[in-house]
């Protein structure tokens, strides 16, 4: 077991991935002699040398698409996005291509590819560094989206994402890069794609959550126990889609009360259909409305420390509406 | 630049006589298929036609270096003729184009002229424009990285040239030398839209220089000057010299589709001068002079090429339509809830087999 942080164990994935398999390529902007501008892939280049570890131009679209056509041609590429707000000139690569390719060919090409992708506030990045988009991908059939929250899942997934025949986006909230280390299995340790986890069990509600929202409310559960006698069940959904339905309806089950949390807006957000799934199968378990915490409705993070306080959710937040609903 | 050699030009490219009559023979299919499928469409039987009449010339002279099973192209909507030479034959072209539930390229699943085609190497296209670019360059990336001797090929009208993926896809290209052949296939329409009010300058070949690399402007009548340009693209890209821009200056014979009508924009004298640069009787009269070509040859080609034609719609037409049941399928490549099933990977180098 080592002691990894959550970009560590980013980068431990990627080396072992490409040791392991000689198809794995990193392409993006600033990835090779830099390292990344969060480091993700330091010392990689070093490694494997400008080909495998290509630094490309501010060119998103391109990055997209050469990664598409490198993936239909028989390489793994991952490709990094800078900053998850910077994806939309790759859009059309993602939506219109990576994710159609397989079923408008009938199966007969395959897009096997990685895009990873630093999102969320609370960085200090204002509205162009701060986005939580991970819903305008996981509406999109053919892509396969994790959002992992601890060093284990993140060198697992995206382990596992690299291995996968599937595109796959990985967000990586950028908060969580160095915000705390915790142990991770050593060697060839994979976390499957489409797979819930319980982080922390209790029965009195469920507290469904991904990427930074597993640290948040992880500490407002122990609030919730500590001053409420409240036991909140905290799900790390860690993928979006497939969404691991069994594993939220068991926990509905067992506890009768739902809250959802994520950072992107609430209109329209990924939270909503879990919503709506724990509306439609779990509807005689509940006692007490789904509930959504979810961002404020405005473009995006302000950047006054004052305003992105406001904007953010914390463990204080989860508290608050986490009370509410118990005491429904 | 005057040559000594009193050779024909063909001989001058390193083509023999078969080479020529072959590409010739090419054009014809194509064309033959071309006009079937109209007939067709207008019978009811298929729903849209995206024509290639006209740049049947371009295509099979820029295809033709390419080698099968080794090579790579990213088609357009128009390349009917690029898509035989690499490999469909007129039987999955019709079959396409009916969208009968095992037709090569996405078995009823896409509009017509969405050409692909795994066991050919030519990668599925879709219908924004422009983004097939990137895909052929994601190709020679591949390549490239992997140390591979592949050439990846792509072709895009000069409308498409103007969308901001064409600029990534060249940019990125000349950065790194990749082994890439962008081939322009000017008709001087964007739909309705004429060439001066798309193309600040008047030409596409010219913006390569931008990129550091050749644009040749060759014109898409002249098929050995087509040959000769993406011969040379060819060479270079195996040399490890790079990409290349050729903008081969075609005509569109016919209408955008099936859906448009260009008496709408189009002068008729304009229309009707366009078959004066049809290039299947201005390579036929090339071959004809050079005494490759005779009457016989030609009538003998032709009914051959009508016989090839109706086999191929005939079984195109007996091929099984596809079911709801299975539009469910091979949505992802591996078991996940909600359906798909599994496919081998791509093998490096031969990709999607």
């Amino acid at each position: 077991m080592a002691d990894l942080n959550i970009l560590e164990a980013i980068r431990a994935a990627m080396d072992e991935e490409m040791e392991r398999d000689e198809r794995v390529m990193i392409l993006g902007e600033d990835v090779g002699r830099k390292g990344g501008v969060f480091g993700a892939t330091e010392g990689l280049w070093a490694k494997y040398g400008d080909k495998r570890v290509l630094d490309t131009p501010l060119s998103e679209g391109m990055i997209a698409g050469a990664a598409m056509g490198a993936a239909v041609y028989g390489l793994r590429p991952v490709a990094e996005i800078q900053f998850a707000d910077f994806v939309y000139p790759g859009f059309n690569q993602i939506v219109s291509e990576i994710s159609r390719i397989h079923y408008r060919s009938n199966g007969t090409f395959s897009a096997p590819m990685v895009i990873r992708m630093p999102y969320g506030g609370g960085v200090h990045g204002a509205l162009y560094h701060s986005q939580s988009n991970e819903a305008y991908f996981t509406h999109t059939v053919g892509l396969k989206i994790v959002a992992p929250g601890t060093p284990a899942d993140a060198k697992g997934l995206l382990k596992s994402s690299i291995r996968d025949p599937d595109p796959v986006m990985f967000f990586e909230h950028k908060k969580t890069y160095r915000l705390f280390r915790a142990e991770v299995p050593d060697g060839d340790t994979v976390v499957p794609i489409g797979k819930a986890v319980v982080a922390r069990e209790g029965k009195d509600l469920s507290i469904f959550c991904y990427g930074f929202m597993r640290t948040c409310a992880l500490e407002a559960a122990e609030t919730l126990a500590r001053e409420d006698g409240v036991e909140a069940e905290v799900v790390d959904l860690r993928t979006l889609r497939p969404l691991d339905l069994e594993a939220i309806l068991a926990s509905v089950e067992k506890t009768g009360k739902a809250l959802v949390v994520h950072e992107a807006n609430r209109f329209g957000g990924f939270g909503a259909e879990i919503a709506a799934e724990i509306s439609e199968k779990a509807f005689e378990h509940l006692d007490g409305p789904v509930t959504r915490l979810a961002g404020p409705e405005v473009p995006g993070v302000p950047f006054h420390h004052a305003l992105e306080d406001w904007f953010m959710i914390g463990p204080p937040r989860i508290v608050d509406a986490a009370r509410k609903l118990a005491a429904y | 630049m005057a040559s000594t050699d009193t050779r024909p030009r063909h001989a001058e490219l390193g083509l023999g006589d078969a080479d020529v009559l072959g590409m010739y023979r090419a054009m014809l299919l194509a064309r033959a298929v071309d006009e079937r499928m109209w007939l067709m469409q207008r019978a009811g039987k298929i729903a849209f036609i995206i024509s290639g009449q006209g740049h049947e010339g371009a295509q099979v002279a820029t295809s033709w270096p390419m080698r099968k099973g080794t090579d790579w192209m990213a088609p357009y909507y128009r390349s009917i003729a690029s898509a035989m030479t690499f490999g469909m034959s007129a039987e999955d072209i019709i079959t396409a184009h009916l969208a009968k539930g095992d037709d090569v390229s996405s078995g009823g699943r896409q509009m017509p002229g969405h050409y692909g085609g795994a066991p050919y190497n030519i990668i599925s296209l879709s219908s924004p424009v422009g983004t097939q670019v990137l895909h052929a360059v994601g190709i020679a990336m591949g390549a490239w990285v992997r140390g591979d001797d592949v050439v990846a090929m792509t072709s895009f009208g000069e409308g498409t040239a103007n969308q901001g993926e064409i600029h990534e896809a060249m940019n990125f290209a000349g950065v790194h030398n990749l082994p890439v052949i962008f081939v322009c296939e000017n008709n001087g329409y964007a739909i309705s839209v004429p060439l001066e009010r798309q193309v600040a300058g008047g030409s596409v070949a010219a913006r390569a220089a931008g990129y550091g690399m050749p644009g040749v402007v060759v014109d898409g009548g002249d098929v050995l000057a087509c040959y000769g340009a993406a011969k040379e693209a060819h060479d270079r890209a195996k040399r490890g010299e790079g990409p290349t821009l050729i903008e081969a200056r075609v005509v569109r014979l016919t209408s955008h589709s099936s859906d448009d009508d260009q008496r709408r924009y189009r002068d008729p004298s304009e229309v009707e001068a366009l078959k004066e640069r049809d290039p299947i009787p201005m390579f036929a009269n090339e071959l004809r002079a050079n005494g490759i070509l005779t009457d016989d040859g030609e009538e003998t080609m032709r009914a051959e090429v009508k016989a090839e034609v109706n086999e191929a719609s005939k079984r195109a037409e007996a091929r099984p339509e596809p079911t709801p049941d299975d539009a469910h399928e091979r949505v992802y490549a591996d078991p996940i809830p909600g359906g798909g099933t599994a496919v081998p990977l791509a093998p490096v180098g031969g990709g999607g087999h």
